[in-house]
């Protein structure tokens, strides 16, 4: 019994995997051939886009100030707290930046993906799209999916930006050091690698965000509860993925860029 | 079979041609070995209780739903196993009317049903004048600027119809548009519907579980001049409005109004009691 169900389970995690890898696959495909649908993507990148900007740029700056705070008291431990610019710059723009920024922005955006085209199938307006002749697939999945990698990219250097911010101020006003100094050594430390690094990982977390969001979205079924597991499993789903990617990326990267 | 009752319609080159369609969704059937026609300017009324297949099989005709086996035929293209893309042209085709009426909620009236025209780069003053005609043909003018969320059940349905009606398909397959309805709303569709068949002579299928609806569009014609139905005189029926029931996934009956009401099949006999 117990062998059972552990077969069925496992093979409805390999279907999932290949019907999201064919989704996926078909997702970027479509941006080949017309038609392709500009103005969608227009306004998914102002609902992705600007519209993430405050909680991005709250969490950065509380991120960047909490790491000051945090590395200023071990440093200092070693005499070497004038580097907290350095660690800071770092972290936020090799690591928490890029992470933070896609699991903040896939809480709000993979969930709201989710729910709009689940609401959309159990009210049988994707099937009355597909009657009208457009392609769900390129008129909602393509334009989200790039409109996020598109984004993803600006917001996490805005999210970096103002970490470096927050530090800047814990520094400055509450830990009563030089913000030249800072500055200087975050500036100092900082190596294109570590840039490349910071902005290749956005892209694959906004694909990670619009993707999952839509998968499970246009699957959903029963109703409107549907929707809701719908928007729990992309939640769920996109946050955990963009975090093992984070890892693979980071291993990946080090290793090429160390090459470099 | 006494005079002035129907039969239906027999046509070499049927506008829907379905052929021991079934198919299922993990479980038991939904529809097996279905076959039927629907001949140019026909009016087909599917019957049955809520269930059996209804929907499916209208998802069916125009490939929102792909059988497990069997073969259907639109416009005379076998579609059963066409891919979406190759499907697109056929749907453009046929205008379908859901039964919620499925309108797009951030959209505004005009934008719903000028959805396919907006789409296909039609320049705005020509998409003004047909959204405009469109809505005239379902009498909600008013309705033009207004966004689905502010319009009545019935009004939505209506939004729906005009949609579907635009462009001037050559099939309308309309699922329960009475539905959930009251009864003076749903003959006011049911008005609509005969129009359509009356006055642009298009080929249909229409979903309902409502005999009255059923009985209606065979009993009733619409005059234009007057500009609503009108019976027909006793003993007499639209003889391109024909009947198809279904009975747990399977098509128990097809046969015009006089069949239906002399049929020996219990389960019908039941159906219409």
């Amino acid at each position: 019994m117990a062998i059972d169900t552990i077969e069925k389970t496992a093979k409805q995690i390999v279907l999932t995997v290949q019907d999201y890898s064919l989704f996926a696959y078909r997702a970027v495909m479509n941006l080949f051939h017309p038609p392709r649908y500009w103005v969608d993507f227009l306004i998914q990148c102002d609902i992705i886009g600007v519209g993430s900007t405050a909680i991005v740029l709250l969490s950065g700056f509380f991120t960047g100030g909490v790491l000051a705070l945090q590395s200023a008291s071990t440093l200092s431990a070693f005499g070497a707290s004038n580097l907290t610019g350095r660690f800071v710059g770092l972290t936020m723009i090799r690591e928490l930046g890029p992470v933070l920024t896609g699991v903040m922005v896939s809480g709000r955006n993979a969930s709201s993906m989710a729910s709009e085209l689940g609401s959309m199938i159990v009210t049988e307006q994707i099937d009355a799209m597909r009657a009208l002749g457009v392609d769900p697939m390129r008129k909602l999945v393509t334009p989200r999916i790039f409109a996020s990698v598109s984004m993803l990219l600006f917001l996490t250097i805005l999210a970096d930006f103002f970490g470096i911010l927050g530090g800047a101020f814990v520094t400055v006003f509450m830990n009563h050091q030089d913000g030249l100094q800072y500055f200087s050594t975050a500036w100092e430390a900082l190596r294109y690698p570590d840039i490349v690094q910071g902005l290749v990982k956005p892209l694959f977390s906004g694909f990670i965000i619009a993707s999952v969001g839509c998968f499970y979205g246009l699957r959903t079924t029963g109703g409107t509860e549907g929707v809701g597991r719908s928007t729990i499993q992309a939640v769920v789903s996109a946050s955990v993925l963009i975090i093992v990617a984070d890892f693979l990326l980071t291993q990946i990267l080090l290793s090429l860029l160390s090459r470099l | 079979m006494p005079p002035g009752q129907s039969t239906a319609a027999v046509d070499p080159t049927p506008v829907v041609a379905f052929q021991n369609v079934s198919i299922a969704f993990d479980g038991p059937p939904v529809l097996q070995d279905v076959t039927f026609t629907v001949g140019p300017a026909e009016t087909r009324i599917l019957l049955g209780p809520a269930g059996v297949g209804k929907s499916v099989l209208l998802k069916l005709t125009n490939g929102l739903l792909q059988p497990d086996h069997g073969s259907i035929r639109l416009f005379g293209e076998e579609i059963s196993h066409m891919s979406e893309e190759a499907l697109f042209p056929l749907r453009v085709r046929t205008g379908i009317v859901f039964q919620e009426g499925a309108l797009f909620d951030s959209l505004t009236v005009r934008d719903n049903i000028a959805y396919q025209l907006i789409q296909q780069n039609v320049p705005d003053d020509e998409i003004d004048t047909r959204v405009h005609e469109a809505l005239h043909f379902v009498e909600l003018d008013q309705t033009f600027s207004l966004f689905p969320g502010s319009l009545s059940g019935g009004m939505k349905r209506r939004v729906a119809i005009a949609r579907a009606l635009i462009r001037h398909p050559e099939l309308v397959l309309y699922d329960s548009p009475t539905g959930g309805l009251d009864p003076i709303t749903s003959t006011t569709i049911i008005e609509l519907v005969m129009k359509q068949r009356d006055f642009y002579r298009t080929p249909s299928i229409l979903v309902t579980h409502r005999l009255q609806d059923a009985f209606t569009l065979c009993t009733h014609r619409f005059d234009s001049e007057l500009g609503h139905m009108v019976p027909l005189p006793q003993g007499h029926s639209d003889p391109n409005t024909t009947f198809l029931m279904l009975e747990e996934g399977r098509l128990i009956f097809d046969g015009s109004l006089h069949d239906i009401v002399h049929t020996d099949n219990k389960f019908v006999r039941e159906f219409l009691l």
